[in-house]
């Protein structure tokens, strides 16, 4: 039995099919849905959220927010959510050096400094979702 | 009577003011389709945040989060969200008569905070104190855009300086239509957990305090974020019909003008032609 997963940002609807199963990054650590999981309302964090449906795999890079569970459907409400084939590594790279920059530059003031980090995190995260669908492509399961 | 002169001159003007008016008719709907989509776009969002919302409620009561906590007496804080620019038709007059009204049906200390320069200029003139401004978010608002005012309001509220916090924007009911609404923002009064399972049927991780700790300034945002686009979309889908009614109104004039030009230059022409029928026969 499939689920039915959604996928929401504040700003449009980023997903929404059907899927054998999602593996989420929840606040406390990683977290695997598949058919028949309980109802769960969870935190999310910072990471990499990977669909498996049929034999292929897709990956979003989300930030924050949170996971509802219900018998019949999946829903994600994140910050941000882009399609690993969305990202533009250059992009993500130049931001990862800005933030970088303005950690080092010693923008010592408390909320300055968090949101540079905030924002590293997100860069990092992005990149390495972007990397690992260049190094392997798109998955394919026999 | 004007001369010829003067009445090409003025079909030159309002020729010109017409092209004006089109091409922001034109602009303001291509707007439009754009705030239009980015409204519906954010819908599921809220709604499901909404549906969480009423979940972690139903396992908590009102006492456990502050920002639910509903205060007796205090200030009362308006968040007045207008256009920064004019030429919008009647829209920004009907939000701040609608805002006005509520202020002064109020009694007791209140402050707003505006968003768009037009909000701000005339809490200004009527001496309402306005206790923050935040200029218009652009064409295309972000979320990232609501955050420090959805940040500073409810940060003010729990440090006790308002003890309740509306909003007041145009609801984008359709192109023609664009209502003055009020929204009570805080303190929040989740709905009732109607859809889908109960929520104490949920499993909450780590657990519901901190679920709803997270969860209710994001509400805020969200429903600050919502706000804001439906007050765009009003915006733009006003100007357009304002826009489509000056260019119509241009179109009246300029063949009112044309006639009279018309008639004038005629009557030149008759009057010529009588002055050398005279000359001639004398």
């Amino acid at each position: 039995m499939p689920i039915q997963l959604e996928i929401v940002t504040p700003e449009r609807l980023a997903y929404s099919d059907t899927v054998d199963s999602v593996v989420l990054p929840g606040s406390e650590g990683e977290l695997g849905v598949l058919p028949h999981h309980a109802p769960l309302v969870a935190m999310l964090g910072v990471g990499e959220l990977r669909i498996r449906k049929g034999g292929s795999e897709e990956s979003f890079a989300i930030a924050g927010g949170f996971l509802q569970v219900r018998p019949d459907k999946v829903v994600v409400m994140a910050e941000t959510a882009d399609l690993s084939s969305d990202i533009d590594l250059e992009k993500a790279q130049e931001a990862r050096r800005e933030a970088e920059r303005a950690i080092e530059g010693g923008y010592h003031e408390g909320a300055d400094l968090s949101a540079a980090r905030a924002a590293l995190q997100q860069a990092l995260l992005r990149i390495r979702v972007a990397e690992r669908r260049h190094r392997e492509g798109p998955r394919r399961r026999g | 009577m004007a001369s010829q002169r003067d009445i090409r001159l003025r079909i030159g003007s309002v020729k010109n003011i017409k092209q004006i008016t089109r091409a922001m008719q034109f602009v303001a709907a291509s707007k439009l389709k754009r705030a239009q989509d980015a409204t519906l776009a954010s819908r599921p969002y809220s709604e499901k945040l909404d549906e969480v919302l009423a979940d972690v409620a139903a396992v908590l009561g009102e006492d456990d989060h502050p920002l639910l906590g509903e205060r007796e007496g205090g200030k009362r804080l308006i968040v007045l969200i207008t256009t920064d620019r004019g030429l919008a038709g009647p829209l920004n007059t009907n939000t701040i008569r609608f805002a006005s009204r509520e202020i002064t049906e109020h009694s007791g200390d209140q402050a707003v905070v505006t968003v768009g320069r037009k909000g701000q200029d005339a809490m200004r003139a009527a001496r309402v104190p306005v206790a923050a401004h935040f200029a218009g978010f652009g064409d295309r608002p972000t979320f990232a855009d609501v955050i420090p005012l959805a940040r500073l309001i409810t940060d003010d509220f729990l440090n006790g300086t308002y003890s309740r916090i509306d909003v007041v924007y145009n609801q984008f009911v359709s192109t023609l239509t664009q209502r003055p609404e009020m929204l009570r923002l805080l303190p929040i009064r989740p709905a009732k957990d109607t859809a889908g399972i109960p929520g104490h049927q949920f499993i909450f991780e780590p657990d519901p305090r901190t679920v709803l700790e997270r969860l209710l300034p994001r509400y805020v945002a969200t429903r600050l974020f919502q706000a804001v686009l439906e007050a765009k979309a009003s915006e733009e889908s006003s100007r357009m019909v304002a826009m489509k009614n000056a260019t119509e109104n241009a179109e009246d004039l300029i063949d009112d003008l044309t006639l009279s030009y018309n008639k004038v230059r005629q009557a030149n022409i008759t009057r010529e032609m009588i002055e050398i029928a005279s000359g001639a026969n004398r």
